[in-house]
């Protein structure tokens, strides 16, 4: 029964701590489990933690004390060289979007096809359908500014999804599109997850935790993780009952 | 191994801008004119040194105090002297021509003592001793001079000038490298939302770096390119002024092919410096960073 729960494990906090130079913890005591293939929902409120604990979760950020487990490996001291790698399986949409301002739509969204060693040929067919799937089809050209919130928001989480990652990291991911279109993407998160991504979405919009059935709520507050039921420290199987392997 | 150097399209918009800009393109050029004159001067100088010292290694002077009395006679014995190729005494004219550039009328006075001189050209295996000994018994006080014990202080600031000419290209090249790193530094701050988003999405260092040492490698290409084209210009308005002066003092051309080629080689050399700069700055640069 332990066995198989840490082989469905597919990120382990033990004991995280993590700090910002010499000021106090951010995060304390992290010691939980994201179950493969699930979809989570991490809120709490401002100056919880959300934030840092993404950014360790998509390895752009060491912890200052404790182990972090992604993909059955050791990483929180894992040398600079083999990150590369685990990063590719991680699609993140960053809260301020962070496209490349002087690259095209369509270049943003191919970038990590491209990162990945993917020739031309491959890139052009994934990237236009993904433009078509967010309602961009028409906006292929454009640079960054001079897309709408909504539109940058919408080539952020193409680009972090293009790569069917195998964990998919998002931070207030429809906090600049309509309902409709929070909806829509939200619909292909949860596509991706029945795929076996396993789904990390920070948000505040309890609307969009209550229409997505089958989620688990992760909440942080001070730093901590509030897990009354201990359900996080064993997680139940995806509720898909489907797993992706470790490519 | 220069896989980084033919970047896809998709790649080289990476990192925008054409080239010409940033300061490397005017840094390379002015380093590699500096570099290619200097080096230049170097050479030059050094095939001048060759020239002289394969002029008077063998060459003498003998010096009879006593004038022309004496002068058929140590003459004759150098002549006969085993080793010597040549002897011929220098015109009592042409020595007093010589004092009066010096001396003024004077020096054409009959009243001035002038010594007899012989010139002698001896063979590479020559005993010396044995000749100076020789023409001392025929003409006795007659000093036996090497012209290259007169020329030593000449060569010796000849070869201080060919090391100086060494040192500054190598400084040049030090101060080249110097200012590549902090233009590869420049790079990476300019693009550093860039770098950081792709290493978000799992590029690897070497990945990220390649685009920059690709960027430097022909920024430097097309400074190298623009230094060597002036420093030719230069290099041939000179030859063009001074080929007569040159040709005189050494009876060619001062630049040998080799020394063409090593020339034309600097300016790639120091391209490959360059980049191999930038690689190592941008990589310690990256690693620094996280």
């Amino acid at each position: 029964m332990g066995r198989d729960r840490a082989l469905s494990a597919i990120v382990e906090f033990d004991s995280v701590g993590l700090r910002y130079g010499t000021g106090a913890e951010v995060l304390r005591d992290l010691d939980f489990r994201l179950g493969r293939g699930t979809f989570y929902f991490l809120t709490g409120p401002s100056g919880a933690g959300k934030t840092s604990l993404l950014k360790l979760l998509y390895l752009a950020q060491r912890p200052t004390r404790g182990r972090i487990r992604l993909f059955g490996e050791e990483l929180s001291e894992a040398p600079r060289d083999v990150l590369p790698g685990f990063r590719r399986r991680i699609g993140v949409v960053f809260q301020d979007f962070r496209l490349i301002r002087h690259l095209s739509a369509f270049d943003n969204i191919a970038l990590p096809l491209r990162i990945g060693g993917r020739n031309e040929a491959e890139v052009e067919g994934p990237v236009r359908e993904m433009l078509a799937w967010v309602g961009l089809a028409d906006r292929a050209s454009a640079r960054p500014a001079t897309l709408s919130g909504g539109e940058q928001q919408r080539v952020a989480i193409a680009r972090a999804v293009i790569s069917q990652p195998e964990i998919l990291v998002a931070d207030e991911p429809t906090g600049n599109v309509d309902a409709e279109m929070a909806q829509r993407l939200m619909n292909l998160f949860v596509a991706l997850n029945r795929l076996g991504t396993t789904v990390v979405v920070a948000t505040h919009d309890v609307g969009l935790i209550a229409a997505t059935p089958g989620a688990q709520m992760v909440r942080l507050e001070n730093g901590s993780m509030v897990d009354p039921t201990g359900s996080l420290r064993n997680p139940s199987p995806s509720p898909h009952g489907e797993t992706r392997g470790t490519s | 191994m220069l896989g980084w150097l033919f970047a896809s399209p998709a790649e080289r918009r990476l990192l925008p801008g054409g080239r010409l800009r940033g300061p490397t393109p005017f840094v390379i050029a002015i380093m590699t004119f500096a570099m290619m004159t200097v080096a230049a001067a170097g050479l030059a100088l050094s095939n001048a040194a060759g020239l002289v010292v394969q002029g008077i290694e063998n060459r003498f002077a003998v010096q009879i105090p006593a004038g022309s009395d004496l002068l058929p006679r140590a003459l004759a014995a150098a002549r006969s002297a085993p080793g010597v190729v040549t002897a011929e005494p220098v015109p009592e004219a042409e020595m007093r021509r010589t004092l009066e550039s010096w001396l003024g009328p004077a020096g054409v006075d009959d009243q001035l003592p002038v010594p007899a001189l012989i010139t002698l050209d001896v063979g590479a295996n020559a005993d010396l001793a044995a000749i100076a000994k020789r023409v001392a018994t025929a003409a006795p006080g007659a000093r036996f001079i090497a012209h290259r014990e007169v020329l030593d202080p000449l060569l010796r600031a000849i070869r201080v000038l060919q090391w100086l000419a060494l040192a500054l290209v190598a400084l040049m090249a030090v101060a080249t490298s110097a200012a590549v790193v902090l233009a590869a530094r420049g790079a990476l701050d300019t693009h550093r939302s860039t770098i950081e988003v792709m290493h978000g999405i799992g590029a690897t260092d070497v990945q990220v770096t390649n685009l920059f040492q690709r960027k430097i490698a022909l920024d430097s290409l097309a400074g190298a390119i623009a230094g060597a084209v002036a420093a030719v210009l230069v290099l041939l308005l000179l030859a063009g002024g001074g080929t007569a002066f040159a040709g005189d003092l050494m009876g060619r051309s001062p630049l040998h092919g080799l020394d063409f080629v090593m020339l034309a080689l600097l300016p790639f050399a120091l391209v490959v410096l360059a980049t191999g700069v930038a690689r190592t700055a941008v990589l310690a640069t990256l690693r620094q960073a996280t």
